[in-house]
């Protein structure tokens, strides 16, 4: 139906596969023009991580993502809008996040997308510990300042 | 009032949640904040740096000047890093 955004928001310790997500918001519809997916994986740090541990805040991380796509639907044309988030001990390889953004034409589905990985680094409340494989703890993750300003960017 | 902590707030503190019963000069995020610092030397900790814990009112981010009239769950954090 024309002006119905579709927003699946989920905070998931299993894994996601981004290929039935895309087809979950694309299946059975001739409108949608333009699919744009990120997907967020743990990186081995030069062979020197052995997991990552994801902590998150139950409800509130769902439903600021949720507030954060809903800002991203009111921006962009945007017809679907699918954000997984995981939690829990992800090795080195292994899916963290993913968003898939559908809209008519590309750049909706671009912008959309962009966004949504700006405002969830610095909004969603999830915090990422490094186990490394020497058996020590790498400790928590510091935030960054450059996902502050990628975020700061769409303010203008 | 129903106070939950993460990441490296919750290990220094020691604790994931605790009910609390507020004084009643606890007026604002900051003002329970500085009360619970005087609370022993984990809170002390935690909250070295206060200007740079995050919080959250019955799960929504505030800053620290937001009074907790009517709260029931104040989080304390430190700045996200998902995604």
């Amino acid at each position: 139906m024309a002006g119905e955004v579709v927003l699946d928001v989920r905070v998931e310790a299993q894994d996601f596969e981004a290929a039935v997500e895309v087809a979950r918001l694309t299946a059975g519809r001739a409108d949608v023009g333009a699919v744009v997916t990120f997907t967020g994986l743990c990186r081995d740090e030069g062979g020197a991580l052995a997991a990552l541990e994801l902590e998150h805040y139950p409800v509130m991380a769902e439903e600021e993502i949720r507030r954060v796509a809903a800002e991203a639907s009111a921006r962009w044309p945007v017809m679907g809008l699918t954000v997984i988030h995981r939690y829990g001990r992800i090795p080195p390889g292994g899916n963290i996040v993913l968003v898939v953004a559908t809209s008519a034409h590309r750049q909706a589905a671009f912008d959309a997308a962009s966004y949504l990985m700006d405002f969830l680094k610095t909004r969603a409340p999830f915090w990422k510990k490094e186990h490394r494989r020497d058996g020590a703890s790498g400790g928590w993750v510091d935030a960054r300042e450059a996902d502050d300003a990628a975020a700061a960017r769409w303010k203008a | 009032m129903k106070l939950v902590y993460f990441a490296w707030v919750r290990e220094r503190i020691g604790k994931a949640e605790e009910e609390r019963d507020l004084p009643a000069h606890v007026r604002t995020v900051a003002d329970l904040i500085a009360w619970l610092t005087t609370e022993g030397e984990h809170y002390a900790h935690a909250f070295e740096k206060a200007p740079f814990i995050r919080a959250a009112l019955d799960r929504k981010h505030v800053k620290h000047d937001t009074p907790l009239a009517g709260a029931r769950e104040v989080a304390f954090f430190p700045p996200m890093t998902g995604g």
